[in-house]
């Protein structure tokens, strides 16, 4: 059965299992715009260099949660004892798994949610990143929307402990399709970390379709962390939108170290005046392994300041993508945004395509975008060289410089210290 | 401790060092001076161990060890030192950190065990005293938004601290002014002992008013074509680098 079938089957089943929900009206719309659109191939412009469409011959399928904790905690993130945790396993939210240990935070499974107080605003939310991408690949998520989480930080809630979100998927004997959902709402003036992750248990190929969508409020703080360290065999397509509805601040950095095909889509919406964001991207590939970081600063109201600063090291036959979108509306007058991309190429088989692209229709505004793609600096090479450090310890201190500003910029302590260790364990080096 | 016998070197295909020869011993300062293009960096980055630079040519012995065979860190572990002309600025990379990473990787090459955090403060302080080395650029990425004299200071701090042989000032004049000037001449005379010795490669005989030197080789086309003592400095500052020049030219054409 060819995916098309079977993701049909799939949606008729939902629909009738589930048919007073609340979310019918919700795929339905959703399910139209995958059958018309199709996974996207190459010939969508926003495709063209990352090919997901040959990886549903795979015969992905959707699976039930079998794992318990006794799989998953050697993967739980340092810090873990003192955080929200929050389990998605093949794309489902697991309450058995998880632990909500921060009084501000409420939690509830979406279609729940739609039954309460929230059900005006989640119906405002929920979908917003359709808006940027219009393709089927984000239709799929919403069109089989299940398991999927609404998470509501109370009005000036300061969230004591930060929120560690584990996407798991049990690769062991299905090549599974996965599909997290998430919607969060922070409330006015409230402040949220999260770290999220990606865990392929098993060995089968698998894809996952992660969509977290985050609402922020007027004067509220969000930080937010991604850690990408899967095995090759995890095809991932991580969808993170932000939208500010008020004036507010948010701050996020994406680490990708190891997977197969990797696509982060990264959306900041600046709808209200003197929003800030601020976006930093790591990417560390080897061996075939695949990563684009389509990013988009949407800048819609005046006086909004953002900075964009992506960092990229690409080793063995790895391929590379970055596409950062800055658009700044009419209305948005003296609007600050700045957008770099710099990358190393380690080895001669490594590639990396780099597009800025800033579509700008205020006439007082301050933008810049800049993008290098070079070797490792032969002279700051010799340089350590001749100071009696070998050439593979004088490489490793180079690269971690490099990365060094990114890293520093996860305000997690704990996170920090274990990025810094996964990228150390690579360079089989380490600062002390 | 360095034999050079006929050496010569190519970039590019360009042949720079045509057949030079230079005996250093212990204790002793040698002067390299000449005009803009005779070789002079080549030489510093050749015996450094620079990989643009081809060797086609002679031999060059270390401590009897033959220099030439070795990778530049082993160069470093064996007593060499180079002070570039033009540091290299590591964003990134705390200065402390490349100090201590240099100190231990030299020292686990010459057998000896890796300073642990208490001994390794111990000798910065030592030598940061001695050098008049202001704490906070140690504490700065390495060379980033240095001032001039501050990148030079800094490369003497590091020869401090790694205890060379043989030390190759690179230019380590140029650029700056005459109080940075002696400040790192002071620096490298309090470095001095009858067990080591200086390569000081210059374009102008200032820096020898505090880096004494006990020869002079003048570099012309990429040879030595003239040896003496601190007066040939002397000679060079007064009359210019044609004289030299126009010897050769006569000498070439009889």
């Amino acid at each position: 059965m060819d995916h098309i079938n079977y993701i049909k089957e799939q949606f008729d089943q939902l629909q009738t299992a589930e048919a007073g929900s609340q979310l019918q009206a919700f795929r339905s719309k959703a399910f139209d715009t995958f059958n018309q659109l199709g996974v996207p191939t190459a010939r969508n412009e926003e495709w063209r260099y990352t090919r997901i469409a040959p990886l549903f011959n795979n015969g992905f399928q959707l699976q039930e949660n079998n794992l318990v904790l006794a799989d998953v905690v050697t993967h739980r993130m340092p810090g873990h004892e003192k955080a929200n945790e929050l389990f998605f396993v093949n794309g489902r939210y697991s309450a058995d798994l998880s632990k909500i240990i921060s009084p501000s935070l409420q939690l509830a499974l979406l279609e729940d949610a739609l039954q309460g107080e929230h059900k005006e605003l989640i119906n405002t939310h929920l979908g917003h990143s359709a808006v940027y991408l219009r393709d089927g690949i984000n239709a799929l998520n919403n069109a089989l929307v299940q398991g999927a989480v609404f998470i509501h930080v109370a009005k000036s809630a300061q969230v004591e402990h930060p929120v560690y979100i584990y996407n798991v998927t049990d690769g062991r004997n299905e090549n599974v399709l996965s599909q997290p959902r998430s919607l969060f709402y922070l409330g006015v003036n409230a402040q949220l970390q999260i770290a999220e992750t990606f865990i392929t248990i098993g060995t089968q190929d698998s894809f996952t379709n992660k969509i977290m969508e985050l609402v922020v409020e007027e004067d509220a703080r969000l930080e937010y962390y991604i850690i990408q360290n899967d095995n090759a065999q995890s095809n991932l397509v991580s969808t993170t939108h932000i939208r500010h509805i008020g004036k507010s601040f948010s701050h996020g950095v994406t680490i990708s170290l190891n997977g197969g095909i990797v696509r982060n889509n990264l959306n900041i919406v600046l709808e209200k005046a003197y929003c800030e964001a601020h976006l930093y991207g790591l990417y560390f590939q080897q061996g075939n392994s695949h990563i684009d970081n389509h990013t988009v600063v949407d800048n819609v109201s005046p006086n909004c300041y953002s900075n964009e600063l992506y960092k990229g090291m690409m080793d063995g036959s790895s391929t590379g993508v970055f596409n950062g979108k800055i658009f700044v509306r009419q209305p948005a007058q003296k609007t600050n945004a700045f957008q770099s991309n710099k990358n190393v190429l380690l080895s001669n088989d490594a590639s990396v395509n780099t597009k800025p692209q800033l579509e700008i229709f205020a006439d007082d505004v301050k933008c810049s975008h800049g993008c290098t793609i070079g070797r490792l600096d032969e002279e700051g090479l010799f340089y350590l060289q001749s100071r009696g450090i070998s050439e593979k310890v004088a490489k490793a201190m180079l690269l971690q410089s490099f990365v060094g500003d990114i890293v520093d910029k996860i305000n997690i302590p704990a996170i920090r210290t274990h990025v810094e260790d996964l990228i150390a364990e690579r360079l089989e080096y380490k600062v002390d | 401790m360095l034999s050079i016998q006929n050496l010569h070197a190519n970039i590019d295909g360009k042949e720079i060092l045509r057949g030079i020869n230079l005996d250093v011993k212990p204790g002793e300062i040698h002067a390299i001076m000449g005009p803009n293009g005779a070789g002079k960096s080549t030489l510093a980055s050749v015996l450094a161990g620079r990989a643009d630079y081809e060797v086609t040519e002679g031999s060059v012995t270390f401590w009897g060890k033959d220099l030439l065979a070795l990778a530049p860190e082993e160069r470093a572990g064996e007593g060499l030192f180079l002070s570039f002309q033009y540091p290299v600025e590591i964003p990134g990379l705390s200065t402390t950190n490349f100090i201590k990473s240099a100190v231990n990787e030299v020292r686990k090459y010459r057998g000896q065990d890796a300073l642990d955090a208490v001994s390794f403060l111990k000798l910065m302080k030592e030598k940061m005293a001695l050098m008049n080395m202001d704490q906070v650029l140690l504490s700065r990425s390495l060379n980033e938004g240095f001032s001039g004299g501050e990148k030079k200071r800094n490369e003497i701090f590091q020869m401090a601290m790694l205890e060379p042989k043989l030390a190759i000032l690179d230019e380590t004049d140029s650029g700056l002014d005459i109080d940075a000037i002696r400040i790192v001449a002071n620096g490298v005379n309090k470095l001095r002992n009858s067990e080591n010795a200086v390569l000081a490669i210059t374009h102008y005989q200032r820096l020898l008013d505090y880096i004494v030197p006990d020869f002079v080789h003048v570099l012309y086309q990429g040879r030595i074509v003239k040896s003496g003592t601190k007066e040939l400095a002397y000679e060079l500052e007064e009359k210019g680098y044609d004289f030299i020049k126009n010897e050769i030219n006569i000498e070439e054409q009889v």
